[in-house]
């Protein structure tokens, strides 16, 4: 059983480094760490048939509009969080306060269980609230309003009460430098409160329809955004108000061979590895997004595992408890039969989310593509 | 397009914030602060105060504590005429029947707990003043989130003892849908947020739902209850903060009733109360004793209309003893004396005071008493009794109302 940390050295050539000789090669593995980024390519979506005028818009500007469409459209809609009113740290509330008033977009003091309790009472009370997390990794504050209260309102009162017109943003993440608190992807934490919806986009048409959808949706929504995607992800995105549907998986590759399933930034390193496994091992993998991570779309997942009986899951999380835990277990529960190979999970490792060694921390494309070998020779 | 994860991308954003400050401060904008030379006042943006040029480390022992406001005495007599609110008879009556029949619920459902045939369950003694006096003092539809001992606000609302009884069997009569514990009441018609066992967390919620009534402009405000220990809790900073800054009409009335389960407030706090964080916040801010019917009404109606008027936050402390356990789950004679107890209900019970000023006012006398005390008795007995042959809800309830629509995975 090779250790992770050795089987990443191996993979990236480094010489020297052995786990018997302990001969290092300083001057090379530094010269390796400064050099190496990890890269991807952002796949957009062709532009969209039937919805009307386009425009280019990068992902902050995509939700920028869809806050821009709810303030408009909801006389009750209030946004607000930490630095909103000048455009937020990541400019996705720019020109908000200008436009709509100081009364509607307004920043909060610094503190997330406020900034959550304060959007719960909002949506209680029957305003629309778009409440705004400046880095998930700072969302822990505010779990005990998520998970006790905001999940939990509608049962508890036996329907007499809910927080469906809460929706709480946040830039959730790796970003190639963000180390451990501005890094962090917390959906699994939160797929376990029943009541929640957790939607992560993976490009600017996605992420203004499934905004919109979240702050429509009658249940409490949490709206992760890729932040390494905000500026760099441009897409041709309509203009004018459109809800995408929560808790629906998308197929972006139809393939035969190998299942891979990811969601937000890690989808577009999905189709570079379903792209890599064509040309190099000659087979087409199924790609999916699966858009919702609670209530998760059961039946698309487990319909293309049955096709391919083989299946990676990939997401930057950390491996133990990470919601690929949560897919492998139903998907060996309904597709037994069908698999070939027991379930892959190519995934962040079992520890804080580093600075300098990010590189061989995310699940990029060579350790998927080796996971793909993997599965296709087991 | 090939992406970089490099410094690059991030340091664009650090960079355009920071020039955006920058640029906000350099125009003279609404955030900006300019030093000026020589100044005979500090004119730091954090701050609006004067010069000290002599050392003082200023000791918490140097500020002044909030006193307590009093209509009555102990033994009923009112002590500034001028200060005696000004109600009908039939009004206070109300409030000392309530009053009454809450300590008459109470009793039974607590024996009922003891006998078995509920759960759980939390009484208000000694507390009946802080509960029915506010309750009496606001709107009927002002928005309430309680904790869990403020059960004499929904009664004066209107919850019949039946519905009461009905959430503590969790029946298929209970509104909540026999989902909570007992005590964890809800009634969205009665403007009464549904209680959740977490302390506090209803402390921020208040404030945005204070928000949301100034937004709509209806002219209501809304009250969180919460104990001295509750107050502890990060929530209540949190809630302070965000009502003071954001101008929210919301009325925090604190129960400080001596006790949190067995932690007495010397172990809770080292200020002046709760009424102390007021000003930290720039809440305006009352102390009252809660065990003064009259006070506590004209505290909680000064701090509506205040709060409704003006769109700010109110910090009410309300000082008061609790006189039973915590809850079934406690037995205090654990960590208090029984004296102790005994020595309060005996000289400063709420509903004695009340009776009282009744007496002086001529508006009650013992056969209107016993009278009415067999009729709460006969009233929640028979209540108690009914409600324990209805049935529980279908075993379904069990899985609906998590989501608006059921999810695949439960149905």
């Amino acid at each position: 059983m090779v250790s992770p940390v050795l089987r990443l050295c191996m993979r990236y050539r480094v010489t020297g480094l052995s786990s018997g000789t302990g001969q290092k090669s300083p001057a090379l593995f530094h010269k390796f760490i400064t050099k190496r980024y990890v890269e991807f390519n952002f796949s957009p979506e062709k532009p969209c048939e039937g919805k009307g005028e386009t425009s280019r818009m990068n992902l902050c500007q995509a939700i920028n509009s869809a806050l821009h469409t709810t303030l408009v459209n909801d006389p009750t809609a209030v946004v607000f969080g930490e630095d909103v009113a000048f455009g937020g740290v990541f400019r996705c509330t720019l020109d908000l306060q200008k436009r709509f008033g100081k009364d509607r977009v307004f920043n909060s003091p610094l503190c997330e269980q406020g900034i959550v309790g304060f959007g719960i009472g909002c949506a209680v009370a029957g305003t629309t609230a778009v409440a705004e997390v400046q880095f998930a990794d700072y969302i822990f504050p505010a779990f005990d309003q998520l998970v006790n209260e905001a999940a939990k309102y509608r049962y508890r009162s036996g329907n007499q009460f809910d927080c469906g017109k809460l929706t709480v943003r946040a830039a959730w993440g790796a970003v190639g430098h963000g180390s451990l608190y501005h890094s962090q992807s917390p959906e699994s934490f939160f797929a376990h409160a029943a009541g929640l919806k957790i939607v992560i986009p993976r490009g600017p048409i996605k992420a203004k329809g499934l905004l919109l959808a979240c702050i429509q949706d009658k249940d409490p929504c949490i709206f992760f955004e890729p932040k390494v995607l905000y500026r760099a992800a441009v897409e041709d995105v309509p203009v004018k108000e459109y809800t995408l549907p929560l808790g629906k998986a998308d197929v972006l590759v139809e393939g035969d061979a190998v299942t891979l399933i990811g969601w937000g930034t890690e989808v577009h390193i999905l189709k570079e590895v379903a792209d890599m496994a064509k040309e190099q091992l000659k087979v087409q993998c199924e790609v999916i997004d699966l858009v919702t991570i609670n209530p998760w779309d059961v039946e698309t997942v487990c319909n293309s595992v049955k096709k391919t009986g083989r299946v990676i899951v990939a997401h930057e999380a950390p491996l133990t408890g990470g919601f690929a835990s949560e897919i492998t277990a139903v998907i060996q529960e309904e597709c037994f039969l069908h698999l070939e190979a027991p379930v892959q999970r190519v995934t962040g490792f079992d520890t804080p989310f580093p600075h300098v060694f990010e590189p061989f921390y995310l699940p990029d494309k060579w350790r998927c593509f080796d996971a793909v070998k993997k599965t296709l020779t087991y | 397009m090939a992406l970089q994860r490099c410094t690059k991308h991030l340091f664009n954003n650090v960079r355009v914030c920071t020039s955006l400050i920058q640029s906000m401060m350099c125009s003279g904008g609404s955030t900006s602060v300019n030093p000026k030379p020589d100044a005979d006042t500090p004119i730091f943006p954090g701050v609006q105060s004067q010069w000290a040029e002599s050392l003082e480390l200023i000791h918490p022992h140097s500020y002044n504590k909030f006193p307590v406001y009093r209509v009555m005495d102990r033994n009923g007599c009112i002590l500034n005429p001028s200060e005696e609110p000004q109600l009908e008879s039939e009004f206070v009556e109300r409030m000392y029947r309530t009053m009454i029949l809450l300590n008459t619920m109470d009793t039974v459902l607590y024996e009922s707990q003891r006998q078995g045939r509920i759960s759980f369950y939390m009484t208000t003694f000694g507390e009946e003043a802080t509960l029915i006096g506010s309750a009496a003092a606001l709107a009927y539809n002002d928005l309430v989130y309680a904790q869990y001992r403020e059960t004499g606000v929904l009664l004066w609302r209107g919850f019949s003892v039946d519905q009461f009884v009905s959430q503590c069997f969790g029946n298929c009569e209970d509104e909540g849908k026999g989902r909570q514990m007992p005590v964890h009441y809800g009634s969205k018609n009665h403007h009464f947020v549904t209680i959740s066992s977490p302390l506090t967390t209803q402390l921020p919620q208040a404030v945005g739902s204070a928000y949301a009534y100034k937004l709509a402009n209806n002219g209501r405000c809304v009250i969180a209850y919460f104990g001295e220990g509750a107050a502890s809790e990060g929530d209540a900073h949190a809630a302070f903060n965000f009502a003071a800054t954001l101008n929210c009409p919301v009325i925090f009335f604190c129960r400080n009733n001596g006790y949190a389960i067995s932690t007495p407030t010397h172990e809770q706090y080292r200020g002046d109360g709760i009424a102390g964080h007021g000003p930290g916040y720039g809440i305006t801010t009352v102390r009252v004793d809660g065990n003064d019917t009259l006070a506590v009404y004209q505290v909680t109606k000064a701090s509506r209309e205040y709060a409704v008027k003006e769109n700010r936050p109110v910090l009410i402390e309300a000082m008061t003893y609790r006189l039973g356990h915590h809850s079934t789950s406690d037995d205090s004679s654990a960590y208090r004396s029984l004296a102790e107890v005994k020595e309060w209900g005996s000289l400063d019970s709420p509903i004695s005071r009340l009776r009282q000023y009744l007496a002086l006012k001529g508006w009650w006398d013992d056969a209107k008493e016993r009278s009415w005390k067999e009729e709460t008795r006969k009233m929640v007995v028979n209540s108690l009794t009914r409600a324990e042959k209805v049935l529980k809800p279908d075993w379904k309830e069990m899985f609906h109302d998590v989501y608006y629509d059921m999810p695949a995975q439960l149905s």
